[in-house]
């Protein structure tokens, strides 16, 4: 009889006995605590349920409430009872009606026998940890907080904040280093009973009365006078979300707490009838000297956090839609989009599959329809080519393409023949890649063969449209990366962009251009821009095409000598 | 833009005023027929719905909705004649209104129901379905409804969000064969797992999702006609609330707040949509001439026309139905903190 339990118990009652037969069937005496807001009735049943078991105290009840002193006065009270009543008590364990032994209890009487002399609980100065929710950690000691948290946040806010003004601070008494920690704790006889016959004690205890949440506190910093060794670690898993609210564990983390080898964890779910049937786990010999590890269940609870708040970028769904004003990604992977070179090259579409792999569409947004990579109806997801559809949400159309295929590198034609509605997303979008050959639309029109004087509206109006695209992609707000170039810049050298542009969507997989596509025959090309100048119609946008550089619709690329370019 | 501020607010005030006194103004409509609500115990969780011959459904909808922690089921029969009242009546934890009156009239029985909200539901949690929805969540074999709203209720929370998520099977509709009191989730194995739009709704300010099969298939032309998908099905009731549009809205607006705006995202859930069960083609007909759907029935009329002649609504980018687990990984609905 070397381990004493000091049991809180405020709701669960059937689960709360079948902890205290856990505990006494391990012949360790139970000192319960039944918080005083729990009817008389309840509280005589829950007695009746025990009654059979002589090792089982009832100490006198206080008011439990969260974060009030309330909690201590009940862990001082019964702890005390357990003292005098078993002398024979080496460790006091403090648990709740919802903490779960995980190990065969021997085991944790043994581990704890191997160490006589060590407290186990978790302890840090308040100076050295950041690790409150809430901006409240050294101010919890230093100010005062007469309205419950929980009843009236706004009045207690606002209490805070005016001592903060007024820069009132409390006195810690002498002697103590505020410390703050895990609750629950597992203390030597002689540490708990220094605390409690301490002689400052109505100091402490007047002083902890007014602190913030002082179950946190009381027993971390005083436990730090007494001392002889202390283990700054919990021997209760317990794990708290980034709002300070504790995770509760259901059935399907079975698995996960008997991986952590803890001996107790809380908090367990009333209704989690197979974590009640499966643990405490029998006793192991072979493991019993095993240390606890919870850093699997660390991992799987930082894991979700961490995927909650970084993770799954680019999703939008019932519970998740982030606004795009607060955001720079909008979609969930990095895609390119192309403007112009398809006109450039008529087959750029199957050659750039070809050569990266990645899912390369046609005009996602062109008027008629969306032209998918493989030109179906219904794309994966169940994406319709409809352009009524895509264009009444064409963000929406975006990104839900883009998070359905994150396993590709998706690259799409764009032009001023499309629908513009989305320009602004793509240039807001980080995870974009936009390579703009302004002027390229002139190319279509030169091949189509009608004479400058019948295309001359159709040139102004794309003229138009991608000169208001160009200026978005130049705002101070686009963060898009972004490549412009003018038509005449582009095929001085196109291979050096091409590489570029297969460098940048198939990553390390991109290797030395082996196929060169098939540049559009642009002979004729400048007489046919000179006529729409002539017309009256400047197409600045292209750059000053002359015979010269249209002469070599296969350019050779001085500054990488590895390009192979015959074809 | 989204309306805002405090005009708006108190507009909403009186609209949701204006449809607690329609509620109760239609509550005469209703008929008692079973009354079992002498068994509804404090903290029982609640399940209210407005069927109509439901039979083929019902048996595994009481059984699942059973499983999953509902205590007491309060239906709203509205002129069934294959049965539907009959059964219902028998059930030891049903219990049971009738009326005759228009379910149109009645906002989609929103008003019946209501009624019986507004009774029975303060403090309680209780979820609202039609008869062809089925409610999961992440982790729903192993967690029932009570530990879901034991865990909202410690944050505060006091509405939980879902997708309306429909279901479908390869093939023509009336091909496939279901058998009353079968897991419909095997007759109707599929599902469209990405075309979902949200926006927010500038009214009420929830967030509107529209998409999904019936949007790819029917209203491909008119996307601002397709139907809306997001639903809030479970709210800790106040006899203050009032649903607007089935369950996709809901007064007070600060129910709404079941999505997140910074990036992070909440918990939620899907309702899965059986509607396409074999018998989808006589009830479309009955409805062709009955006209007891959606606000404006005539638009309605080919929807409901081309329903009748058995499409088939399967294609290769469908989804086969494997279980929560799935939806949270294709990003349809989603564990937030609840881990």
């Amino acid at each position: 009889m070397s381990l004493g339990v000091i049991m809180l118990v405020h709701t669960a009652f059937d689960r709360a006995e079948q902890m205290v037969r856990h505990w006494a069937a391990a012949a360790c005496p139970v000192v319960v605590h039944v918080d005083s807001n729990v009817p008389d009735a309840t509280y005589d049943a829950f007695m009746r349920s025990v009654a059979d078991l002589a090792d089982v105290r009832f100490c006198a009840r206080h008011r439990c409430e969260w974060g009030t002193w309330g909690l201590v006065a009940a862990s001082q009270e019964a702890a005390t009872v357990l003292l005098e009543d078993f002398p024979d008590v080496q460790h006091a364990f403090l648990a709740s009606g919802a903490c779960l032994p995980l190990r065969s209890i021997a085991d944790l009487i043994g581990y704890l026998k191997a160490q006589p002399d060590t407290d186990f609980i978790e302890s840090a100065t308040t100076a050295d940890v950041p690790w409150t929710v809430g901006g409240l950690d050294r101010e919890r000691f230093t100010l005062r907080f007469p309205f419950a948290w929980k009843k009236h946040r706004r009045l207690f806010d606002w209490f805070v904040k005016l001592q903060q003004i007024l820069g009132y601070r409390r006195n810690i008494p002498e002697g103590i280093r505020p410390h703050m920690g895990s609750q629950w704790w597992c203390l030597t006889r002689q540490t708990l009973d220094a605390i409690l016959q301490d002689p400052n004690r109505d100091t402490y205890d007047a002083y902890f009365r007014k602190v913030w949440i002082p179950d946190e506190s009381y027993y971390q910093t005083l436990t730090r006078l007494h001392t002889r060794k202390v283990e700054s670690r919990s021997l209760t898993l317990a794990k708290f979300d980034y709002q300070g609210k504790p995770h509760i564990f259901f059935d399907d983390h079975a698995e996960l707490l008997q991986r952590s080898k803890s001996f107790v964890a809380r908090k367990i779910w009333r209704d989690a009838d197979q974590l009640y049937q499966m643990f405490p786990l029998p006793s192991d010999p072979l493991g019993a000297a095993e240390e606890p590890n919870s850093g699997a269940v660390d991992r799987v609870f930082s894991q979700a956090v961490e995927r909650r708040t970084l993770g799954r970028a680019g999703l939008y769904m019932q519970s998740r839609y982030p606004s795009i004003d607060r955001q720079t990604n909008v979609a969930a992977a990095p895609y390119a989009v192309l403007q112009g070179l398809s006109d450039v090259f008529p087959d750029f579409q199957p050659w750039l599959t070809r050569q990266t792999g990645a899912q390369v569409h046609g005009h996602l947004f062109a008027k008629d329809r969306a032209h998918f990579a493989d030109d179906s109806d219904v794309y994966r997801g169940g994406l319709s080519d409809n352009a009524r559809l895509r264009d009444y949400n064409g963000k929406m159309f975006l990104t839900n393409l883009i998070w359905n295929g994150r396993d590709e590198h998706h690259c799409f034609q764009f032009g001023p023949a499309d629908t513009q509605d989305i320009c602004w997303t793509l240039a807001k979008d980080t995870n974009a890649s936009i390579w703009v050959v302004s002027g390229a639309w002139s190319i279509p029109l030169f091949s189509s063969g009608r004479s400058a004087s019948d295309i001359r509206a159709e040139a102004a109006r794309l003229q138009r449209i991608e000169d208001k695209f160009l200026k978005v992609l130049r705002s101070p707000d686009a963060r898009a990366r972004i490549n412009i170039m003018t038509l005449a810049q582009f095929i001085e050298a196109p291979m050096d962009v091409l590489q570029t542009i297969i460098d940048e969507i198939a990553g390390h997989r991109g290797n030395a251009l082996k196929e060169v596509p098939k540049m559009a025959d642009l002979t004729g090309l400048p007489d046919f821009l000179q006529d729409l100048k002539n017309q009256g119609m400047h197409p600045f946008l292209t750059g000053d095409i002359t015979v010269g550089n249209t002469q070599a619709p296969k350019p050779i690329s001085r500054r990488k000598p590895y390009v192979i370019s015959t074809k | 833009m989204p309306k805002t501020g405090l005009w708006h607010a108190y507009r909403l005030r009186w609209k949701r005023r204006r449809f607690l006194f329609r509620i109760w103004r239609k509550r005469k409509e209703l008929s008692l027929s079973t009354d079992r609500t002498a068994q509804i115990s404090p903290d029982a969780i609640l399940a209210f719905s407005t069927v109509r011959n439901e039979i083929v459904r019902l048996p595994h909808f009481l059984a699942y909705y059973r499983k999953l922690g509902i205590n007491h089921f309060l239906f709203v029969d509205n002129g069934s004649d294959d049965g539907t009242a009959a059964f219902l009546a028998e059930q030891p934890d049903v219990s049971l209104w009738t009326t005759t009156h228009s379910y149109r009239l009645s906002r989609f029985g929103m008003d019946w129901l209501g009624w019986l909200q507004w009774q029975y539901g303060n403090k309680h949690w209780c979820l609202t379905v039609d008869a062809d929805e089925l409610l999961t969540y992440p982790e729903c074999e192993n967690r029932d409804l009570r530990a879901l709203t034991s865990w909202l209720d410690e944050r505060g929370e006091a509405s939980f969000g879902a997708l309306l998520l429909e279901l479908y099977p390869k093939g023509p509709l009336q091909s496939a064969t279901y058998v009353p009191g079968d897991d419909p989730t095997k007759t109707l194995g599929w599902f469209d797992p990405d075309n979902y739009r949200n926006q927010v709704h500038p009214y009420y300010h929830n967030l509107w999702i529209q998409g999904g099969v019936r949007e790819r298939v029917f209203f491909a032309n008119e996307p601002a006609r397709a139907p809306t998908l997001n639903k809030t099905p479970l709210v800790r009731w106040s006899w203050r609330y009032v649903y607007v549009s089935s369950t996709h809205q809901i007064l007070p607006t600060r129910l709404h707040d079941v999505f997140d705006l910074e990036g992070d995202s909440k918990v939620s859930g899907a309702l899965l949509h059986t509607k396409f069960l074999p018998i989808v083609g006589a009830k479309s007909a009955e409805e062709l001439t009955r006209g007891q759907h959606f606000q404006n029935t005539a638009l309605y009329q080919d929807y409901h026309r081309r329903l009748t002649e058995n499409p088939d609504l399967w294609h290769e980018g469908s989804c086969r139905y494997e279980g929560p687990a799935q939806l949270v990984e294709l990003g349809l609905m989603s564990k937030g903190r609840w881990v």
